[in-house]
């Protein structure tokens, strides 16, 4: 409590710079996996390389790619592009999963009938296909997004401000509240932002009320 | 955190930092000395650094609050990860005043140097200095490593100096910092200076609590921890002297680019001065005890020292 | 690259491999602290996510809780245990298991839940207890989905183990600190591929075993739906 009276303005700067890293990490992440997830999903061919290659990103440690990703595309250490990247590689590997699995989701049924009433393959993928995704795909959008604000974290120990700094700060001057500040933090920031998914995916999608519980709970895996 | 950093193939590694830095060399802002008249140099920022070790912090703060008080603009760029990052930005002009160390910044630049004592590390550390880049007044004020032990242990086999080491008949086990393990001040170079045979456990907290903690359990007996750590005199602590000089003297001294003029470089150097070491250990405890941000305590310690 | 060549050069090379911190031991110590980690983490989170998935009741609650868990950086936690638990494995274990709880837990409550109730009801008429319920209807045909999450926490837990070396002189990760800090970066990149390697290996086990002893679960409502024309 005597660290949060005197630090709060520390608090705000790091949870902004925090959110300034994470929200355009979560854009990219879904933009870039959403057509390949599709993809993947379409095209069966492609399905297993394509989870196969996201596995691996996956699992790649973050701290050695928060080092190697600038020595690789010649960008500061401590630059947000590095962690925007970073974050972006990762966020990429677990939306592509949902993706796919979103777009399995969508009723065989539904897309013929889509094509009887002579609607373009854009048509049923624009109508049809991804308004019926939608539930999935807002499934693995929160896990994307609830993991990137835990991820950015890591980014701390070089250097990049983030509420991550918390921990290590803390951790150097042995201030427990500083830790548990940043903790507290991080999870209602994710808290914050998981609710904000569910309430969009509640206005894009009225017409799944009652399936919502059972999908939301599955896509969780 | 802090660093000391020893490095075994010079070459390589600034090659991989400049690498790195590339971006940062980008978006820099091309400070050439040339270019710059010695009129309009009072309405140029001057850019402050720190290390991403608190103590440094307020270190920073306290010149960045000095000189914002005599009159410079300043932009402050605090907390920047490690030694091979920050040292090219001083070196390209993006940074113009940093609080460094002397013996682990001269171990930076020389990794094989032999000056070990508080006058030839300043000395070879001025020398060393690159182009472009100047050495200001050292302070009193020392923040170093050094070998730690627990009051209780150093009694029960009566240690004042690393020698004594050699007559502790239980096994020792060093923590520290992981790249410690291969630096001249780990294990190997207490063995071939000293003769002291001690095993080693990587703790990756650069000397901090969980260091203490692990001494206090009794998981080691040593530890590198920085003298001016407040946790040294908290806990009771006793940094053994080095006596064959394994450790490099380390004083405050602040690094600066060609943006700081003579006025500037009065108003740092007297701040310098003005810091002892038993103050360095005051500001840090005040950090650690008070919680207050490196801001306020820079303020405070300025009012009690007035610089101008 | 440069570097990518060092690292391979210190991969390959025999003396890496031999010794106290040699790249052998090192892969076992990470190997075993991962298998420790999940096998503890299921024992706690499997359990109670059958329960919540057989009940339905709670779902809510750990439906946030996961969330929260998810969201918990494992650096702060392993920072926070660390001041309490001193050095050792203890602190890092604790935190890896919070980490692979939430995927172990869902998998457990959504497979569970998956199970069509008309099957489970039809079980219970047949007069099974609630416990034989579980054991011989919704058990097998929950396994998929626990599989899976089992095989997604087995990921990240051989991940993030790396994090364990932040307080104990243990597994791959001493790579990546000691090439960190000590900018040994052939060293640092040598160990992250260990690590990937290793993923990959234990991914590809689960998706054998997968293979091998389960149905697609993809195809799973065909097949139930054949009971019900």
């Amino acid at each position: 409590m005597r660290w949060l009276s005197q630090n709060w303005e520390t608090l705000l700067q790091l949870t902004a710079s925090h959110l300034a890293l994470v929200l355009p990490s979560v854009v990219l992440s879904f933009l870039i996996a959403v057509p390949i997830g599709w993809a993947a999903q379409r095209r069966r061919w492609a399905r297993d390389p394509a989870l196969t290659l996201v596995g691996i990103l996956y699992a790649i440690p973050s701290l050695p790619l928060f080092v190697l990703i600038p020595v690789m595309f010649g960008l500061g250490l401590r630059s947000a592009a590095n962690a925007i990247i970073v974050l972006t590689v990762y966020g990429t590997a677990i939306m592509v999963r949902s993706a796919a699995d979103a777009f399995a989701s969508v009723p065989e049924d539904a897309r013929l009938s889509a094509a009887a009433i002579g609607h373009s393959s854009w048509q049923r993928l624009w109508m049809v296909e991804l308004p019926l995704a939608i539930p999935v795909m807002v499934a693995g959008l929160r896990v994307l997004v609830v993991s990137t604000i835990s991820m950015v974290t890591v980014a701390s120990v070089i250097g990049i401000q983030n509420l991550g700094t918390l921990f290590t700060d803390g951790f150097q001057r042995g201030i427990v509240a500083e830790v548990v500040a940043g903790l507290v933090v991080t999870v209602l920031l994710a808290l914050v932002l998981d609710g904000g998914c569910i309430l969009m995916a509640r206005l894009l999608t009225p017409w799944t009320v009652s399936q919502r519980r059972v999908r939301g709970a599955s896509a969780w895996t | 955190m802090k660093n000391t950093h020893r490095i075994t193939s010079a070459r390589r590694v600034r090659t991989t930092a400049a690498v790195i830095t590339i971006g940062l060399a980008l978006s820099g802002c091309a400070s050439a000395s040339d270019l710059e008249s010695p009129s309009d140099s009072e309405s140029q920022t001057i850019v402050v650094g720190s290390q991403d070790y608190y103590s440094n912090e307020i270190i920073a703060e306290i010149y960045a609050q000095a000189l914002e008080a005599a009159g410079y603009d300043v932009e402050r760029d605090l907390r920047i990860g490690q030694r091979e990052v920050y040292v090219e930005e001083i070196e390209n002009g993006s940074i113009d005043l940093f609080p460094e160390y002397t013996g682990p910044l001269l171990e930076f630049w020389e990794p094989d140097t032999a000056a070990r004592l508080d006058q030839d590390v300043y000395d070879a550390l001025v020398d060393s200095a690159p182009e472009g880049v100047r050495i200001l007044d050292r302070s009193s004020a020392t923040d170093q490593d050094a070998y730690t032990v627990t009051r209780g242990f150093a009694e029960r086999y009566e240690l004042k100096t690393i020698d004594d080491l050699t007559d502790v008949p239980e096994p020792l086990v060093l923590g520290g910092n992981s790249e410690g393990e291969n630096r001249p001040n780990g294990p190997k170079g207490l063995k071939e200076t000293y003769g002291v045979d001690a095993s080693f456990a990587p703790i990756e907290d650069g000397g901090g609590p969980l260091t203490v903690k692990a001494l206090q359990d009794g998981d080691i007996q040593l530890a590198i921890i920085y003298t001016a750590d407040p946790s040294v005199q908290k806990n009771d602590l006793v940094a053994l002297e080095d006596t064959r000089g394994l450790f490099l003297a380390s004083h405050v001294v602040p690094v600066a680019s060609e943006k700081i003029d003579a006025e500037a470089e009065k108003v740092i150097n007297t701040v310098s001065a003005a810091l002892t070491p038993a103050g360095l250990v005051a500001l840090n405890a005040q950090s650690v005890d008070e919680q207050a941000p490196a801001s306020t305590i820079a303020k405070q310690w300025l009012e009690e020292n007035p610089v101008s | 690259m440069d570097l990518i060549q060092q690292a391979f050069a210190w991969l390959i090379a025999p003396t890496s491999w031999i010794g106290d911190s040699g790249i052998a031991r090192r892969l076992s110590e990470h190997l075993v602290f991962t298998v420790v980690v999940v096998g503890v983490a299921a024992t706690i989170a499997l359990p109670v996510g059958v329960v919540i998935g057989h009940t339905r009741r709670g779902t809510t609650l750990v439906s946030a809780a996961t969330g929260a868990a998810r969201a918990m950086p494992t650096l702060g936690l392993l920072t926070l245990l660390g001041l309490g638990l001193g050095i050792g494995l203890v602190a890092p274990a604790i935190a890896l298991i919070v980490l692979a709880s939430p995927s172990l837990l869902a998998g457990a409550y959504a497979g569970v839940q998956s199970v069509d109730r008309q099957t489970v009801d039809a079980a219970r008429a047949m007069g099974m207890s609630e416990p034989a319920i579980i054991r011989t209807v919704e058990l097998p045909l929950a396994a998929p989905l626990i599989l899976g999450g089992l095989r997604s926490a087995t990921l990240q837990v051989v991940a993030t183990a790396t994090l364990a070396a932040y307080t104990s002189n243990t597994g791959l990760g001493r790579y990546i600190f000691a090439g960190l800090k000590g900018r040994e970066y052939a060293e640092l990149i040598g160990g992250s591929a260990l690590i990937v390697a290793l993923a990959l290996l234990l991914d590809g086990i689960f998706a054998l075993v997968q293979r091998v002893t389960l149905r697609d679960p993809h195809r799973l409502p065909v097949t139930t739906e054949r009971h019900h024309p």
